[in-house]
């Protein structure tokens, strides 16, 4: 019977001690602890918000970094291709240049020899005028007191040169 | 550091606890209320593991720790009563020796006391008054429950404010040590107890149902040490458990909204007829509000006490056996050792069981007590 009879001091002693732990677990222990517990809940449920968008924020960034880099392989592409055309259009250029150079050059040279040539045969023909003047002027001097035959003879030479020449 | 100066705290509170039972038998007297004293008498009578058992399940007014040589071997506890408006107060050790306390009160007269061993009194203290009568005065005395009682509630404060030192000094990091052993018990009761059967009020009630969970495990647990100073029967007794189911019965009753009220007094989808002219419903409902703590107490007591009985069931075994026969007594100690061992194992499975199921059924009547009206 004892055994389920409650002893009034058992009651009394009890009360006291459960009501003091549960106080003093109530105002001292469990605030602290439960508080903690939320707030670490809370940092770690930020924490992996923040993971998750880090890992969003840096995907986008890699997909931009892709696109990026694709721009800039097409850009390249496109300039090299430019800078070839230009390349080319130069070397075109200068060839081009180059040659009219070339034929003004030998024009010019052509000129130059043309010019060279006709101031040389003009000069010759003058030496040579000269010189048939005196070659005349000795023969004549002797031939021409001589006989007719012989002044025929020089006009025909005259002839014959001025011929020659205008065939020149 | 703190790790070392939480086990002397611990070890040194325990020593407190020690000094305070140590043998004084040197400068014994009468005001002592706490001695260990060897016992000269012999012990010849017949083993009798009824009286054992018995004498472990219920309280008593010394903590008997062991027997050597024939001697009993036991911590005297301080007996506190109140009579005729006179406080006693004086070591239970005089009962050992005399069978009766002597004194005087403040008029100079002779007052006795008395443990009768049998009558209607039987094992506890009475006063004996002139004529022969016994009167059971107001009896406050620190017995072995009691005893056992505020050494585990002292424990469960240390541990519980050393954890919350813990969370204090120790912020976001991840628990350690005692906070982590505490923690994951933290968290399921939160989890798993208070917040699916309470719901969004369930923080009003946390403290309460943790402080009710460790209460019990701690004290179920520490029950199970069979050396001194554990292994007191604390919650196998009926008034531990009647206090706290009565904690329970006030909290759920007096923090009830109108629709726990409502629900009692005029239950709905009930036939009219069964609250008028007979409120058989309302009367079925606050009977109701009185069985749940009734049964809460009931229940928890009745499983420690129980697994206590089974387990010293199976050591008394062996003795019972050895009376009989020594060999008998030898072969029968591996089996009932194997059977106590299983028991225990059992009975720290019960220790968790019970502290939860308490835990639990009071979260439901505190979620039926915090109901609001639905819409």
């Amino acid at each position: 019977m004892e055994l389920i009879t409650p002893d009034f001091g058992l009651l009394f002693w009890m009360t006291i001690a459960f009501g003091i732990v549960f106080f003093v677990l109530a105002k001292f222990a469990f605030p602290v602890i439960n508080g903690m517990l939320k707030k670490r809940e809370e940092e770690i449920n930020n924490a992996l918000e923040l993971a998750e968008r880090t890992h969003k924020e840096m995907e986008q960034l890699q997909a931009d970094n892709e696109q990026l880099l694709q721009q800039a392989r097409e850009e390249r592409v496109k300039m090299l291709n430019e800078a070839k055309q230009l390349s080319d259009k130069f070397v075109e250029d200068a060839k081009v240049k180059a040659n009219e150079e070339k034929d003004r050059i030998i024009e010019n040279a052509k000129e130059v020899i043309e010019h060279e040539k006709l101031a040389a045969t003009t000069e010759i023909k003058n030496q040579i005028a000269d010189i048939s003047i005196k070659v005349a002027e000795k023969i004549l001097g002797k031939a021409l007191e001589s006989d007719k035959e012989q002044l025929d003879y020089i006009n025909r030479l005259l002839e014959e040169i001025e011929e020659r020449n205008q065939i020149h | 550091m703190t790790e070392k100066k939480n086990i002397i705290i611990i070890t040194l509170s325990f020593l407190i606890c020690f000094i305070f039972f140590m043998p004084r038998n040197v400068m014994a007297e009468d005001n002592k209320h706490s001695e260990i004293v060897e016992d000269i008498e012999e012990i010849e009578e017949k083993f009798d593991a009824g009286e054992l058992i018995f004498d472990h399940i219920l309280d008593s007014y010394d903590w008997h720790i062991c027997t050597w040589k024939g001697k009993h071997i036991s911590v005297y506890l301080p007996i506190i009563v109140f009579s005729e408006g006179e406080l006693y107060c004086f070591s239970s050790r005089h009962f050992h020796h005399e069978h009766q306390y002597h004194t005087k009160n403040k008029h100079g007269d002779d007052v006795v006391f008395e443990i009768p061993s049998e009558g209607r009194y039987e094992g506890k203290v009475v006063r004996v008054m002139d004529d022969g009568t016994q009167i059971r005065p107001f009896d406050i005395s620190i017995t072995k429950t009691v005893c056992g009682l505020l050494i585990s509630c002292t424990l469960l404060v240390i541990v519980f404010l050393l954890v919350a030192k813990g969370y204090r000094t120790r912020g976001f990091k991840a628990p350690k040590g005692l906070q982590a052993l505490i923690e994951p018990l933290v968290v399921y009761v939160r989890d798993e107890i208070a917040k699916p059967n309470i719901g969004e009020k369930y923080e009003r009630y946390l403290p309460y149902l943790l402080t009710v969970f460790f209460f019990i495990f701690f004290n179920n647990i520490l029950g199970l040490i069979p050396f001194f100073p554990f292994g007191a029967n604390v919650t196998g007794n009926i008034a531990v458990t009647a206090v706290i189911a009565l904690f329970t019965f006030f909290i759920t009753n007096f923090t009830g909204t109108k629709h726990y009220y409502e629900d009692i007094f005029n239950t709905p989808g009930v036939p009219w007829w069964l609250k008028f002219p007979l409120p058989l419903m309302p009367i079925i409902e606050v009977v109701g509000c009185f069985i749940k703590p009734v049964v809460l107490a009931i229940r928890l007591f009745a499983n420690i006490t129980a697994g206590h009985i089974v387990l010293l069931g199976f050591i008394c075994m062996i003795f019972i056996v050895g009376e009989m026969s020594a060999m008998a007594g030898a072969g029968m100690s591996v089996m009932s050792l194997i059977l106590a061992i299983f028991a225990d194992c059992l009975e720290v499975l019960v220790a968790y069981i019970q502290a939860y199921v308490f835990t639990l059924l009071s979260a439901i009547y505190f979620g039926m007590a915090a109901k609001e009206i639905e819409n």
